[in-house]
């Protein structure tokens, strides 16, 4: 299980990243992070990845403290952050060196296989789309079998069709082996498929505004019964969070902007 | 795009072969063969040159034709004179660059990997650096005396410089989010230098180990200028004592084969380690 307490973050800068953040993740829940842009989602991550040291409160993996990177947490990065002079393969496998490399061959094939890239594993990360990288850096922090997974909008430069396909992956692998995972997204309809809950954060300074559990079977499909009014409470939310002001800037709580949220897929920030 | 094609001297095709396909690499790959296109305009230089002389346009006296620096070369080679100072220059060169470049290297990367040493030891070297190196020949010859240690230490200290400055830089700035990547993995600091630092300065590192070579060959004339009696150097100043541009000529043209060729040598060398640039580099 991990627990996030009372955490909170205040850059060299003064930038109030986060405040007072609390959060307990249950061993195997999804929990799906949205929030406006700047709201300190990466942050949040870092700070549970052991990247960076909180300014107060405490990050708990079952019990032990995270003040750096654990074997048990797993991030991929908002960026792909690849190495380019490591072949797709390579990147894949960064975190195996240590295995013997049948081992490792084998976990980096089926990781490359998950997220559609097996054709594509003696490449240099240059020859790849944006998207394709984006899906490598999800292979390398899925390839070591963390039991928390961090992902940081890891489907944001994806297409629709290639999104629901990854998705469908990810729970795939999720109901193998049941790791924790923390995904931030910027795609309420993502959250919803995906999350047991979905936490909406709130800028300036960073923290939680509101938890909404969504409690429908897996697989999600958004034609679901349930589906849409699970999205409508999270829309509701973001809507609150940002105060009905940033969202649009220069049409600041125009009505009109308010009335769309049912047309499907919005991106938020 | 014709007058592109003509100037590459290269098919459009090749050029926007996509990477996307697996066997890029070998579609990019320019026919062999293509570098000949280089020789073209030294060889019409050459010929009319020779041309000029032989029709009497020109006196050749100071300036001899193409055919009589062949000829001087060739008198050279026979006698074995031509490999003797060939030799002493190049030992000079490689040792010197051996030094040169392995303490630039291991000065630039402890400055750049570790901040208190740089802001302690980087402004001492910069200030040395701005000393132009030949002004130490004459304490180089009053320490070490005239002969090898002395024009061995003048190469590679012009050798140092531009491999000590490259590799630090190249440190001091490896992206701060790739080294992100290896603490997530929990890298050691060991295994992050190997894994991480080494491979990401390596293009920097090449393109240092260039530019010291370049300075290395600057500097042996220098240093065979300064009193020797084999080297290309020599060759040089003997040329000029004895009135013999054609000598002149040769050492000249020597040199340039033997810098092109050192400088391929280590463009060949780090090629496989390098494949994975997205640069223009094998079009240099
Ligand atoms: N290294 C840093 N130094 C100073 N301020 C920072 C630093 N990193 C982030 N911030 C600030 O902290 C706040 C939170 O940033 P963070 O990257 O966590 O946002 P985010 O929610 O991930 O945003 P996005 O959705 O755009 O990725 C922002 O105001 C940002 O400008
Ligand atoms: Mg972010």
């Amino acid at each position: 299980m991990l627990s996030i307490e009372a955490l909170s973050k205040v850059y060299a800068d003064g930038t109030r990243a986060l405040e007072d953040v609390s959060l307990a993740v249950e061993a195997g829940e999804i929990v799906a992070i949205v929030g406006g842009s700047g709201c300190g989602k990466t942050t949040l991550l870092r700070l549970v990845a052991g990247l960076d040291r909180a300014t107060q409160g405490a990050v708990r993996i079952d019990g032990e403290v995270i003040d750096a990177p654990h074997p048990a947490v797993g991030l991929a990065f908002q960026e792909a952050r690849l190495l380019p002079w490591l072949r797709v393969r390579d990147n894949a496998g960064f975190g195996l060196q240590h295995m013997a490399t049948a081992v490792r061959r084998h976990k980096v094939d089926d990781a490359l296989a998950r997220v559609g890239l097996t054709a594509h594993a003696d490449r240099w990360p240059r020859e790849l789309s944006g998207g394709q990288q984006q899906r490598v850096s999800i292979a390398r922090a899925l390839v070591p079998g963390p039991k928390a997974l961090l992902l940081d909008e890891p489907f944001s430069a994806l297409d629709a069709m290639t999104r629901a396909s990854l998705h469908e992956h990810l729970l795939a692998l999720w109901d193998e082996s049941r790791p924790t995972v923390v995904i931030v997204t910027h795609d309420v309809e993502e959250a919803v498929t995906l999350g047991d809950r979905v936490v909406v954060m709130q800028p300036n300074p960073g923290r939680l505004f509101e938890t909404i559990g969504v409690d429908l079977p897996r697989p999600r499909r958004p034609l679901d019964l349930g589906f849409d009014s699970a999205k409508h409470r999270v829309l509701r939310a973001l809507d609150a969070s940002l105060g009905g002001r940033e969202r649009f800037p220069g049409t600041a709580g125009d009505s009109a902007a308010k009335a769309t949220p049912a047309t499907g897929r919005r991106r938020w920030g | 795009m014709a007058s592109v094609d003509l100037i590459s001297g290269r098919p459009p095709a090749a050029d926007a072969a996509p990477a996307a396909d697996a066997g890029g690499a070998a579609t990019r790959r320019p026919a062999a063969g293509i570098w000949l296109v280089g020789v073209v305009l030294p060889l019409v230089v050459a010929v009319g040159w020779e041309a000029a002389i032989r029709f009497g346009l020109v006196q050749g006296r100071l300036l001899p034709p193409p055919s009589r620096i062949f000829d001087t070369l060739v008198t050279l080679a026979r006698s074995g004179d031509l490999a003797t100072h060939v030799l002493a220059t190049l030992s000079r060169i490689g040792l010197g660059f051996a030094v040169g470049a392995a303490a630039g290297t291991a000065v630039g990367a402890l400055t750049g990997a570790s901040r208190p040493l740089r802001r302690v030891l980087d402004p001492t070297i910069q200030a040395l650096r701005a000393i132009p190196s030949i002004a130490w020949v004459p304490l180089f010859i009053l320490w070490l005396g005239i002969f090898e240690a002395s024009k061995v230490t003048l190469i590679a200290v012009g050798v140092f410089f531009p491999v000590y400055l490259g590799v630090m830089s190249a440190i001091a700035s490896v992206d701060r989010k790739l080294i992100e990547v290896g603490r997530v993995f929990r890298l050691s600091p060991l295994a992050l230098v190997r894994r991480v630092l080494l491979p990401a300065v390596l293009p920097a590192w090449v393109t240092a180990l260039r530019s010291g070579l370049g300075l290395g060959f600057m500097f042996v004339v220098a240093a065979e200028f300064m009193g020797a009696s084999e080297g290309l150097g020599y060759l040089l100043v003997d040329g000029q004592q004895l009135g013999k541009p054609d000598q002149i000529l040769a050492a000249i043209i020597t040199f340039a084969v033997l810098g092109k060729l050192c400088d391929s040598l280590i463009v060949a060398l780090t090629a496989p380690l390098l494949a994975w640039q997205d640069t223009a580099r094998d079009r240099l």
